[in-house]
C-alpha cells in the first residue's frame, strides 16, 4: 500500500483532483464522441428502415412525417420511400409496452395498399431465445403480404391468424400489438383525421 | 519472461480463475452467459476495462491515501468504463449494438475492483498488465464456456448456428435464469475436480 499516512487534506485533495480529472476526461470523450454516435445512430435507423421498404433513391429521414393515433396520444413517425419520384412504400416507426421485458420498439414496412412487407424489431428487453424469436424469420414471414384490411392481425390463440412463437405467447402479441398501432394511425391519417 | 511475470499472467486462467475459483463477478456472469457470443463479448470488453484499470490504478498507487482508495478506485473505474462504453458506441456501432446493455455492468463487476485493490495497488504497471490480461482471458473462457453450454441445451445452437433440427425442441430452462446457476454449479463442481487431481 502506499507509504503516505492519510489524513483529512491529502483525503480531500486526492478525491478532488481524481473527481475533476474524471469529470474532464468524460466531458471531453462526451463531446468527441457525440457526432459519431449520432451518425451510427442513424445509420442503424436507415438499414433498419431499408430492410423493412421497397428499394428506394430518396433520404426516407428527409421526408419524415409524424402521425398521430386515433385516440391522439402517441406519436408516430412514417417514413416514405420513393423510387424515381414516386412513393412505393412506408416505413413506420412503432412500438408496443405488451413485451414480458416491457416495451418493444419495432419498424414496420408497408405497401401502398396497406398490405404489411416487412417489420424489424430495434429494440427489446425480451427472453433472449424465446421472446427474442420475434424478430426471426420463421415468425416474420407471416406477415409478408399480409392485408390487416382484410386478414385478422391478431395470434391464434386470441382468434387470429398469426401463429405465435412457441413458448413466447406474450411477446408474440406485443409484437402484433405494434404492428395494430401503426395500422390504425397510418388508417387514421389516410382518412385525414392528422 | 522472467517466473514471476509468468505466474501473474497464467494465475487468472487456472488456478485462480476468476469465475471458478474465485467466484467473482457472479452477478454479470449469470445474467449474460445466454449464448456463447454474449460470453466472449462481455469477456472481450471486461478483459479491455481490466487492463485500463489495472494500469491506471497501478500508476497513481502511490499517491493515494490509504483510506480513500476504495472511492477513489471505484471513480477511475467507473470512468473508464464510460469511456470505453462511449468510444464503442461511436467507432464500434455494431459491435456495441450487441453488447451495449452489458458494458455499463462492468463497473459493478467486483474482478475489477477486486484485482484493483489485491493486485494493482501493490504491484508496478507490467505485472498489473499482465495480471489483468490473465484475469480477462480467465473470465473470457469461463464465460464462454457457459454461454456455448447454456446455448448448446436451451437453444440447440452454438454461436448463433443451429445444431438441431427445426422440430427438437431445446430444453429452454437453461437460458433462463435458473438454467444459469444450474450450469454454473456444474461447470465449477467438473472444473474444480479435474483441477485438484480428483
Amino acid at each position: 500500500m502506499s507509504p503516505n499516512k492519510s489524513n483529512f487534506w491529502n483525503m480531500l485533495l486526492t478525491l478532488t483532483i481524481i473527481a475533476l480529472t474524471a469529470a474532464f476526461v468524460l466531458s471531453y470523450v462526451e463531446q468527441l464522441t457525440g457526432e459519431p454516435i449520432k451518425q451510427a445512430k442513424d445509420a442503424r435507423e436507415l438499414e433498419a428502415i431499408a430492410s423493412v421498404v421497397r428499394e428506394f433513391d430518396n433520404n426516407p429521414f428527409a421526408e419524415k412525417l409524424t402521425i398521430t393515433a386515433p385516440n391522439k396520444k402517441s406519436r408516430f413517425e412514417l417514413y416514405p420511400a420513393r423510387q424515381d419520384g414516386v412513393i412505393n412504400s412506408f416505413a413506420i416507426k412503432t412500438f408496443s409496452d405488451n413485451g414480458f421485458g416491457g416495451r418493444i420498439e419495432m419498424i414496420v414496412g408497408f405497401l401502398m395498399d396497406g398490405t404489411i412487407n416487412n417489420f424489424v424489431v430495434t429494440q427489446s428487453q425480451e427472453t433472449p431465445g424465446l421472446g427474442t424469436k420475434i424478430n426471426d424469420e420463421k415468425f416474420k414471414a407471416q406477415f409478408r403480404g399480409f392485408n390487416p384490411e382484410r386478414q385478422k392481425l391478431k395470434v391464434r390463440q386470441d382468434g387470429g391468424e398469426i401463429d405465435a412463437v412457441t413458448a413466447a405467447t406474450i411477446s408474440s402479441r406485443a409484437a402484433v400489438n405494434a404492428i395494430q398501432k401503426a395500422v390504425d394511425a397510418y388508417h387514421n391519417f389516410n382518412t385525414g383525421n392528422n | 519472461m522472467d517466473k514471476t511475470s509468468y505466474r501473474n499472467l497464467t494465475r487468472g486462467i487456472v488456478a485462480e480463475n476468476p469465475i471458478l475459483v474465485m467466484m467473482l463477478g457472479m452477478c454479470p456472469t449469470l445474467g449474460v452467459s445466454t449464448s456463447a457470443l454474449n460470453g466472449v463479448g462481455m469477456g472481450l470488453a471486461t478483459l479491455l476495462v481490466l487492463i485500463f484499470s489495472n494500469s491506471a490504478i497501478s500508476l497513481v498507487k502511490n499517491i493515494i491515501p490509504p483510506m480513500v482508495r476504495i472511492p477513489s478506485f471505484i471513480v477511475i473505474i467507473a470512468s473508464i468504463v464510460t469511456v470505453v462504453d462511449l468510444l464503442m458506441a461511436a467507432y464500434l456501432p455494431a459491435l456495441h449494438a450487441a453488447l451495449g446493455i452489458y458494458i455499463p455492468l462492468i463497473v459493478v463487476n467486483c474482478i475489477i475492483l477486486g484485482r484493483a485493490e489485491a493486485f494493482a495497488s501493490k504491484n508496478n504497471l507490467w505485472q498489473s498488465v499482465l495480471d489483468a490480461l490473465g484475469m480477462g482471458i480467465g473470465f473470457t473462457l469461463a464465460l464462454t464456456v457457459l454461454g456455448a453450454i447454456r446455448e448448446i441445451l436451451g437453444n440447440g445452437s452454438l454461436f448463433g448456428i443451429a445444431l438441431l433440427g427445426e422440430d427438437v425442441n431445446p430444453i429452454l430452462l437453461f437460458i433462463m435464469p435458473p438454467g444459469a446457476f444450474l450450469a454454473l454449479a456444474a461447470m465449477i463442481v467438473t472444473f474444480n475436480r479435474l483441477r485438484k487431481g480428483n
